[in-house]
Order: C-alpha cells, then structure tokens, then sequence
C-alpha cells in the first residue's frame, strides 16, 4: 500500500485551513536610498552609484543601496585604522561592555531585524525570528564574555589585536553570519570593514544604526555595501591585516590566491555537500525531520545543508515513504507568514542555478519527486524537490545546489557510508542517525568534516566551533577557536 | 561495528567439543515482536512537537477549530464523589454546552464510572451524545482479569457505548507483554459492539520507546482508540507523547490498513493546547482523522474556556465566567 503525498482528501473528515498569519512589516522602516556607514556617520559614497535590493518574494524593490568603489573602501579601512589605535588599548572590560550592549540591542530590536531579514532574503519569519536573530545575540553575548579574558583563554602567550578586519559575508544568513564576524573580531581588540551580500545588504546598515544606539566609537565597524567589486576592494587593501570569507568555494580560491604572500591572515568558510546518514536502527520519524530540517531549512540556502541522504539500504523504502508524506506538510509560501515552513529563493541567479542543476539531475537519469504544491506568480521560488537512483557520479551528488534539493544515495555497510561519505572535495558536515551510541564514535572518527551532528542536524552554538575541510575552507569560527583568528600570540 | 561482525565471522558457534549447541529456549513470539519496534529520539521529538506548537491558528481556522474540539470532547467526570445530581449536570452541559446558541454542537460523549453510566445512559438516550464509561479497576488497573472482565461487561450491559480501559502497567513493564495484549483482547471481547479506547497511562511508562511499544500492542490487540492517560497521573497528556502515539497509528495504518483513534487526555484545561493536539493530528495524521470517529479529547474543564474562545472570536471580546454555565 502505498502513500500518497496528502491523505486523499475524498476521505477528509475536515477541511481545514490554517488562516494567514502575517508578521506585520511596518515595524521596520526601510530608508528608500541607503548609505555607506563609515567612521560612525552615514555617508554619501564617493562612486555616486546605488544598486537595488528586491523582496525575493514578491519581486519588489525594498531599497537602493550605495554601492562602495575603491576610494570608498579606502576611506572605511581608513577610519577602521584610525579606530584601532584606541580601541585595542580601551581597557577590556570597557571593550566586552560594548559588545554586551549591541546583543542587548539585537534582543530589543529582534522583531524589526527579524521583518527584515525576512523581507530581504525570502527566509520563513518563523526561521529568522527563531533560529537567527535569538543566535546572532548569543554569539555577541559569548564573545563579550571573552573580551576581558583573552589571557586566559591563551594562558602563557601574550594574545595581541590584528588591526583592521576585512569581513565579507553571504546572503543565506546575513545578520547571522555579521555577527560570527564581527564579534569575536571587536572581543579581540580589532575593528572591522565589513561588506554584506549584494542581494542583503539591509539588515547589517540596521546593525550599524545598533553601534550608533551602542554608541560604539566611531570607525570601530565600517559597513561597505556593494557586489563582488567591493569586495575584491576589501580583501586587497593594504590596510587590512585579516580577512573573513563565507561564500562559495569559487570565490575563495580566488581570495586566496590574491592574498598569497600579503602577509595577511585568512579564513574561508566555503560551500559543502554534507552527507546524512540514516542506519537502518535510526529512531525513523526523528530522522525524517532530521533530513527535511538538514535540507529545506531555509530552502537549502545553508553551506552545512544535509544536501546528501545516505540511507542503508534495507530502510530505503519505508524512510522514502515517510519522508515524501512528510514533504507532503511542508508550507511554502509568504515567508511573513508565520506559518509558512519553506520560504523564497533568494534571487533570481540562484534560483536559475538550481534549476539548472535539477534539470541536469533528471538528464543524468535520476528519478525527481515533488510533492504537490502551488508557487506563488510573483517572485522566485522552487518546490521542496527529492532525487532518487542518485549515484556518485551524478551532478547533483557532487556540485553544492545551495537548494532544496536532496539526492538519495544508499549504502550498505557503515564502512561503505564512511567512504561514500567523504568522496566529495568538500567537508564541511555530516549527520548521522542511528540508536547506537559507539557507532555514532566509530564514524565521526573516520569523517572529514567539521562538524558531525548526531541524530540531530543544523544544530549552532556560539561555544562550538564551525568550519571545513578541503574545499570548505579552513580556520573555526565560534567558541574559542573562533578568537584564534583574531589575535597574534607571537 | 563491521569490522567486529568480520572478526568473528567464520565457524558457528557450538556447545564445546562433540556436543551440539543446546536448543534455544522457546521464545515468546510478543516478547521478541516487542522489542523489535522501532525506538524514538527523545529531543526530535520534543522538538518537533514543540515546533508544532507554534502554528499561528487563528480567525475562520480557529473557529473550525474549536467547533472540532466541542465535537471531538469526551466531557469527562471522574471523582468519588460522583452523584447521579453531578452527572445529570454534565450531561445537560454535554447536550447543549451553550444554552441559547443552537450553533454550537454538541460534545461525542461523556465519560464517567461505571456506577454512573445508568443516569448518564438515561440522560443522554435520543441526542447523539454517547456514554463512555471508564472500566478495568481504572485508574490502576491492579485487580483481576476476570474483575476487569466482568466489569466491562456490566457497563456494557448498562448502556456504556464505549469503554475506556487501562493496561496493566505493572504486568507491561515487567515485560508481561503476553499479558497486557491477552487483557486487552479479552476486555474488546466482553465490551462487544461497545468501541473500546485503551489507556496507556503514559506517565507512567516512563520512556517514549515504551509509548510506542505500548500502543503498537493494544492496536495489535485490538482497540479502537488509544488514550494517553487517566488524568489520575502527572503527567498526563503531552504533546511529545501524543506524536509518538500518532506516529505508531501511523505506522499501524501503513501496516495493516487499520484506522485506529487516538484520544489525548489529563490537563488539557485551555483552548490553544486542544487547538496545538488539532495541529500535531493535522500534521501528522491528516484531515481523515480529525472526526470524532478518529478523535477525541478528554477533559473536564476545557469546554467552558473553548466557548469563551468561541464568543470572542465571535464579538471581539471576551466575556466574564458567569455567562457560561457551570456544569
């Protein structure tokens, strides 16, 4: 007997629809033209150009932004230079005092940044209210909490600032991904220049207002907006002694290369294909929103997304079956709504690379399933979508999608999914699902990946670290590893 | 691991030289069926039933809502100090829960002692409103099968149209599984055409593997309902261990093709936690369960709270206690 992706409606004892749930917008202002926030004042930029950002779900123009050129971010590295002097001699405690009153703030003001992140990047409310805005302040908390103990936290060496940090962010988690960067780098004693994603730029120049209400010093963070221009400014100037990148592998490579033999230190967060590996004693119904939180989580946008299911394959079939039910149930739609489970495709290039990718794993022989679902007209989207008879070799089990889309894969032995687990240049993350404790051990000590979640998937915590192997980057950021890469102990 | 598996694969086993292994001892089929069901991840569990909490219900679907809670309540008395005057009351309540406001329907059944199913029985006869009676030395259970047995019988007899038995909790975490599915079995034989609810008193099972080991086997057995709890034990009904419940009627249903009901009981004393089990039903089982077929909620403080919800949905307001009836 088999299932049906809804119980057949012809049968419905009840009709029942949940009612729309919107989030109400008008508790953020969007300023229609945005400046550049540097040496703590707004200002015009030196290029004289704007770009525009969309509401990825409705299509619709939210604001225009300036766009930072080179004189720019000289003038933000300049004043970035120009804070450093007193604010790595600013007594610690001083220092953490800051730092606790921006996350203070960010849990005052949580609702208005988590409209917003909502309306710039197409995530569900239900995810940047929740997950986002409630970890971003966690992270400034934990960091402030290390400001005034950088001895202790590298007994016996004499932890020393960098200087200026030049910080580049993606668009999946912009607010979040702001603060993995800037608070550890402020704890430390360094100021930052920090660009956030074209396609978001809206929530890190609410963030710098957040410094001016924290009456933060000026020139202590800088915030640049602009495309991949800016930040190949960022990373190059002279001025900056440390850069940040999370984004794809594409471009880290090329900032690597760039940086070779500057001097300057660097850490890379790039993109994964982490592999969930369900055993066939896995509690089953757990695994199940275990996998559709590892991928469709905000809809795939996750460089840690589960985007590999490896099933052994004496479950493959009742899993399969559970999980294309539980598709079934997902919500896509408005992402303001507070019930809505899958949100919009952040822009209009990534969705046409998703689609790309999926049509290449229909090619390539892969069997597809979507559950049925209506998109909205207006705005960019794709379906919670399911590929089956995927092999190795396949596209869509190699290439990161940055989407909704999981490729099934089945293995036998616990050595097989150890193997097919790492055949992928990446190594970001892995999941596992099974009731047996050693050989939750037994596996993560053969993984190459930076985090291995247990029976639990997208699981973020500012005391634990978070990063790559091989492709996917190198360096920690979060917990103490996470200070590592702002402090000289030479 | 694997690599232990290879290590000491090669000859079987046998008993020591020249001698044949001795034979294994009889096994119980139950016993080892018992364990072979499928555990559950405590905090994927909580979560998701916590995360499902969060449904924003509100308006049209809010009102559907709560008209399916009246429809699906078994408004329930339970005390020692029950008198035919107490059940005559909750029976009036249970007919017509708003005097004057036709639109609100009736609850699916009131739920009392056996002792109490003749007034009740009396009370309700000709209005759609059956009469549940609690059986099988409720709320423990502690007696013996022939008592339980017998009792079933009576109420039946004296006009109960279901029956809310208890497992025997002592013989189910002993490892009696044989007993507990033997009771059932012969609790559903002696309740007849009277639809029997087994109550798993998951306070006191103590694990959610035991939950969903507990239900898969008094839907083996045979019941029509599985309940979560008394109400005599805290805790009673959770969200957690109503997932865990609907996932095995799930699982039951893809096995057998058996639609088996499920009835969260105990503490459920506001509209917003009923309108949360709705959603974890919704989500989980699908609009074919939310009958009172398939349904239903025991309480006996909810339905004065869910006909304030209904008249502030209605005129914006909330009224005062005094314009429901007490029952």
């Amino acid at each position: 007997m088999a299932l049906t992706a809804r119980p057949p409606s012809e049968l419905a004892g009840f009709d029942w629809e949940y009612a729309p749930a919107p989030e109400a917008r008008d508790i953020v202002t969007i300023a229609a033209r945005n400046q550049l926030y540097i040496g703590g004042k707004f200002v015009e930029p030196h290029s004289r150009k704007f770009f525009k950002t969309v509401n990825p779900a409705t299509e619709e123009t939210l604001a225009e932004v300036a766009e930072a050129d080179e004189v720019d971010v000289d003038r933000a590295v300049n004043a970035a230079g120009e804070a450093f002097r007193s604010w790595s001699r600013l007594q610690p405690a001083r220092r953490a005092r800051y730092i606790f009153r921006i996350s203070r703030l960010l849990q005052e003001r949580s609702r208005e940044l988590a409209v917003l992140e909502t309306l710039d990047g197409g995530k569900p409310i239900k995810e940047s209210r929740d997950v986002d805005l409630p970890l971003a302040a966690a992270h400034f908390f934990y960091y402030a909490g290390w400001a005034d103990k950088l001895e202790w936290a590298f007994p016996n060496r004499s932890p020393r600032p960098l200087g200026v940090a030049g910080q580049i962010i993606p668009w999946n988690f912009p607010l979040l991904m702001l603060a993995w960067k800037i608070a550890p780098a402020l704890a430390a004693g360094n100021t930052v220049v920090l660009k956030p994603a074209e396609t978001t730029p809206l929530s890190a120049l609410l963030f710098a207002e957040i410094c001016e209400q924290a009456e933060l010093p000026p020139g202590v963070v800088n915030i640049v907006t602009g495309a991949g221009q800016t930040g190949s400014y960022v990373v190059s100037h002279p001025g900056v002694r440390k850069v940040a990148f999370t984004g794809s592998t594409e471009v880290g490579k090329l900032i690597q290369r760039g940086l070779a033999g500057t001097g300057k230190r660097l850490t890379l967060e790039l993109g994964g294909k982490a592999a969930n590996i369900v055993f066939e004693d896995a509690p089953l119904d757990q695994a199940v929103e275990g996998i559709v939180n590892g991928i469709y989580f905000n809809q795939g946008h996750v460089c840690c997304a589960g985007s590999r299911l490896l099933v052994q394959e004496s479950i493959q079939q009742p899993l399969l079956e559970k999980l294309k039910l539980r598709l079934g149930t997902l919500r896509l739609g408005d992402p303001l709504d507070k019930n809505t489970d899958v949100g919009a495709i952040n822009s209009k290039q990534q969705l046409a690379k998703i689609t790309g990718l999926v049509e290449s794993g229909v090619r390539e022989g892969a069997e597809i399933y979507q559950p049925e679902c209506r998109l909205p007209e207006r705005g960019y989207w794709f379906p919670p979508t399911l590929f089956t008879g995927v092999s190795q070799s396949h596209r869509i089990a190699r290439e990161e999608i940055f989407g909704p889309v999981l490729s099934v894969l089945t293995f036998r032995t616990p050595e097989e999914a150890v193997e097919k687990a790492n055949n992928t240049p990446y190594g970001l993350s892995a999941g596992i699902w099974t009731d047996k404790g050693s050989r939750i051990l037994w596996m993560t000590e053969r993984m190459r990946a930076g985090v291995v979640w247990a029976n639990t998937y997208n699981r973020f915590d500012p005391t634990s670290p978070f990063g790559g192997y091989k492709e996917s980057g190198f360096g920690r950021e979060g917990g103490l590893q996470g200070l590592l890469a702002y402090v000289d102990l030479n | 691991m694997a690599t232990a598996v290879s290590r000491s694969g090669g000859t079987p086993p046998t008993g020591g030289p020249g001698k044949p292994f001795p034979p294994p001892p009889p096994l119980s089929h139950l016993g080892s069926l018992m364990r072979g069901v499928r555990s559950v991840d405590q905090v994927g569990v909580e979560e998701r039933a916590a995360a499902l909490g969060k449904r924003s219900i509100k308006k049209a679907s809010k009102l559907a809502a709560l008209d399916l809670v009246i429809r699906c309540m078994d408004l329930t008395t339970l005390e020692g100090a029950d008198t035919p005057g107490k059940v005559a009351a909750l029976c009036s309540k249970a007919v017509r829960p708003q005097p004057g406001d036709a639109s609100v329907p009736s609850v699916a059944a009131v739920c009392v002692y056996p002792a109490m199913v003749p007034p009740a029985e009396a009370h309700v006869r000709g209005t759609g409103v059956k009469v549940a009676s609690v059986a099988t030395a409720f709320p423990s259970g502690q007696t013996f099968t022939s008592i339980k047995v017998a009792e079933t019988r009576e109420a039946v007899i004296a006009g109960a149209d279901e029956i809310d038995m208890v497992i025997d909790r002592g013989a189910f975490l002993s490892g009696d599984y044989q007993k507990v599915y033997d009771e059932i079995q012969e609790v559903k034989e002696a309740a007849g055409r009277a639809h029997l609810k087994v109550i798993l008193e998951t306070g006191e099972l103590g694990t959610y593997d035991n939950v969903r080991r507990a239900s898969i086997l008094a839907m083996a057995a045979g019941a029509d309902f599985i309940k979560t709890s008394t109400g005599k034990v805290t805790p009673a009904a959770t969200p957690p261990v109503s997932l865990v419940m609907m996932e095995a009627i799930r699982d039951f249903h893809h096995e057998t093709g058996r639609s088996v009901g499920f009835k969260p009981a105990g503490g459920i004393r506001a509209s917003k936690t009923a309108i949360h089990y709705l959603v974890l039903l919704y989500e989980t089982l699908g609009p074919t369960w939310m009958t009172p077929d398939r349904f239903r909620i025991g309480a006996s403080s909810l339905l004065n709270d869910v006909l304030m919800q209904i008249a502030k949905e209605r005129d914006g307001v909330y009224q005062s206690g005094d314009y429901f009836t007490i029952d």
